[in-house]
């Protein structure tokens, strides 16, 4: 059952593993900050990711407007939508029962995705012809220069991300909210406008990656459910609330995905990637960077 | 539009009130109309497909309860003549690909919508389990585009498949590679398979594999992979390493195009390519990935270039783009029209919406080869249910569009070998 594959054939993996990693990584990021910062998943946000994607194809569609330069459009109308999401829904289930808040986003999600099939139809769309593609070589082996252009994308957005909560009084009071809303708001911190603005950056990020993503994968309504799904990993792997937790764990499933399907067999890439999440999960609950 | 909506809706009222005067006494003993049960996917990766084939059936419709002139099953006179022109309709579900749904609806649409037969479902997963229910309620359950062998294989007694299935498919994929090898002189000694892992991609290799062997060629690779996956870099690592001559992919369109994408990122170059339909036959994979995906061969049950040869094929291509919004007819639209077409036919000759009688008139049927839009010799089922008037035949992608390259005979051009490799293309 176990099979060697040639050295190139491994390094290739390894590298398409690690730049796909990074874009899992920034799609989580998002997830991550919103769990940290009010607990609340958002069920929704594989459509964020589709509707960024979309935001992304109809801006080349339109205007012909290269996905790579869309990049902060889309970021901006995710932003946008982030903003909404929580003044017209989650900001009303603040204080209900954890079972309406799944249900609320969980059916904002189906809402999104059937009006994207509604609106633009279920057929596979695609940038035809983005200004970064096909392959590039890169230590002796060729791997997309899309995905290496998005991956580097998703790294300097993470290191932007990290440095804004780090480093600036914003990102402080965002901190200081997701650790404890009342002492937050004793200090002066106005914990409804870091609910807001963490939902706005949330988005962003994925609006981001949406619009990296867009350069290669195609868009559909459904597309969120692919990535969705890996994201949950990822967060649960990294730890609910680290936002480096998620860098290293969306690079780790990347990577794991790979090698598992080029040594046991690509039908079983997903039960590695699950096996070592059910594992880190039995022995360290909160995940490899938790703090709950 | 609207004003041709309203013309055809007093056409339909006259010609009720025609009914009721003239034929009063004899169309009240009759059924006034026959209800079929669709099952298509409607929502979610194949909803395109669902909404096409729904079109596709408002078109025979249109020739079944309208006089519409042309050479078809039930083309002439209003309605279904044996039923006292007695109307179709059709009850539309969206079994959404899944297997549990498609078992559910296709319940609903007996209990419930008092469906005599039922039409359905694209993927050989869903229409594995829909049969099922009909196949215990005594409903006969025709279906037009499933490929998977093993449907035909259980012993069903209600259940007939108009389209050829991976079987027929294959055999022509095995039998183009022993023609081709001895016209210019080659040697395929190796196939690597890569296929999806619902019923379709697994049976599909499952046959593949069957067929290598028979034909003296070894696998060098048999690769099955998760349906709707992020990533296919892992499995085309695999291909490279394998380096088999002839590659034989099963999967559909989203698949198809990330594997495009992916071959070319990673620089994997087959010699040949033959797919086994599905994603590359979708209307959309040949008009997004069409150019990159030049010399890829599909086995396909159907082609527009066949137009020449069939002249039915423009006049419904016609009637289809008016409601599809331009897009032509594709493989599986075609093959839901004839399967349809089929159905009705049967429905018609048993003069009764009684299952037994529907079922009997199936296994009588024998449609010629000039009734059809597809390039069989025919429709007639064997004890199993499945169509022995099919044939397959292989298209090529060429400077973007499909063209047939086998059975030579059928033929409009050159096979292109070796597929290019993707540092000779732009």
């Amino acid at each position: 059952m176990f099979t060697v594959p040639t050295a190139d054939v491994l390094i290739q993996g390894i590298i398409s593993g690690l730049l796909m990693g990074c874009i899992y990584a920034l799609i989580a990021a998002g997830l991550s900050l919103i769990f940290g910062l009010m607990e609340i998943v958002n069920f929704a946000h594989g459509e964020f990711l589709m509707l960024a994607m979309y935001t992304a194809f109809w801006m080349y569609t339109l205007f012909a407007l290269d996905p790579l330069l869309s990049v902060p459009i889309c970021g901006g109308v995710l932003f946008v939508l982030g903003v909404v999401t929580h003044k017209g829904i989650i900001r009303r289930i603040l204080g209900a029962p954890m079972l309406a808040q799944i249900f609320a986003t969980f059916g904002l999600g189906i809402f999104l995705r059937a009006a994207a099939q509604f609106l633009w139809t279920p057929d596979f769309r695609q940038v035809s012809e983005p200004w970064v593609q096909g392959p590039v070589r890169l230590f002796g082996v060729s791997v997309g220069l899309p995905q290496l252009v998005s991956a580097l994308a998703s790294l300097l957005a993470f290191g932007l991300l990290i440095w804004f909560i780090t480093k600036t009084e914003a990102g402080a009071a965002l901190e200081a909210t997701a650790q404890d809303r009342q002492a937050a708001s004793l200090m002066g911190i106005n914990t409804e406008r870091m609910f807001t603005l963490g939902w706005g950056i949330s988005s962003a990020c994925v609006g981001v990656a949406g619009a990296f993503l867009a350069s290669f994968f195609y868009v559909f309504p459904y597309v969120g459910s692919l990535f969705g799904l890996l994201a949950f990993v990822t967060v649960a792997l990294g730890g609910f609330g680290s936002i480096p937790g998620s860098l290293v764990a969306g690079i780790m499933i990347g990577v794991i995905e790979v090698l598992a399907g080029l040594f046991i067999a690509p039908a079983f890439k997903y039960v590695a990637v699950f096996a070592i999440y059910l594992v880190v999960v039995l022995i360290r609950p909160q995940g490899l960077f938790g703090k709950f | 539009m609207r004003k041709h909506g309203r013309g055809r809706g007093f056409a339909v009222v006259a010609a009720l009130v025609g009914v009721v005067l003239l034929g009063a006494g004899h169309a009240r003993a009759q059924a006034k109309e026959v209800v079929i049960g669709f099952l298509y996917p409607m929502t979610g990766p194949s909803a395109q497909i669902g909404i096409d084939a729904l079109n596709m059936i408002k078109v025979a419709m249109d020739i079944v309860n309208n006089d519409v002139n042309i050479n078809l099953p039930l083309g002439k006179g209003a309605g279904l003549p044996n039923l006292g022109g007695a109307k179709v309709r059709v009850v539309a579900v969206d079994h959404q690909g899944k297997p549990d749904i498609g078992l559910a609806e296709a319940e609903r649409l007996i209990t419930q919508e008092k469906a005599v037969a039922l039409f359905g479902a694209y993927m050989s997963a869903v229409t594995n389990t829909a049969s099922q229910v009909a196949e215990r309620m005594g409903i006969p359950f025709v279906n037009a585009d499933s490929s998977s062998p093993a449907l035909t294989e259980r012993g069903f007694k209600w259940f007939f498949r108009t389209s050829p299935h991976d079987g027929h498919f294959s055999e022509v994929m095995f039998d183009f590679m022993r023609d081709f090898e001895k016209n210019r002189n080659l040697k395929f000694r190796s196939v690597a398979i890569l296929n999806e892992d619902t019923t379709f991609g697994t049976d599909s290799a499952k046959v593949q594999e069957a067929l290598a062997q028979k034909f003296g060629r070894t696998v060098a690779a048999k690769i099955a992979f998760r349906a709707g996956t992020t990533s296919l870099d892992a499995e085309v690592g695999r291909l490279k390493s394998a380096n088999a001559d002839v590659f034989l992919p099963s999967l559909y369109t989203s698949d198809a195009i990330l594997l495009t994408r992916t071959m070319r990122n990673l620089d994997y170059n087959p010699k040949l390519l033959i797919a086994q339909n599905a994603g590359y036959t979708d209307p959309k994979f040949v008009a997004e990935m069409g150019k990159q995906a030049e010399a890829a061969i599909t086995r396909a049950p159907f082609a527009l270039d066949l137009a020449a040869k069939k002249p039915l094929i423009p006049v419904v291509n016609e009637m289809f783009k008016k409601l599809s919004g331009g897009r032509d007819m594709a493989d599986v639209s075609a093959r839901a029209f004839t399967g349809f077409l089929t159905l009705v036919d049967a429905i018609n000759r048993a003069g009764s919406t009684e299952p037994a009688a529907i079922q009997k008139a199936l296994r009588e049927t024998n449609l010629p080869a000039d009734q059809l839009v597809m390039p069989w010799t025919g429709v007639k089922f064997d004890e199993k249910g499945q169509n022995i008037g099919v044939r397959a035949i292989l298209q090529q992608l060429q400077g973007g569009a499909y063209h047939t390259v086998y059975p030579f005979d059928l033929a409009l051009k050159e096979p292109i070998y070796p597929v290019p490799t993707w540092s000779e293309r732009k």
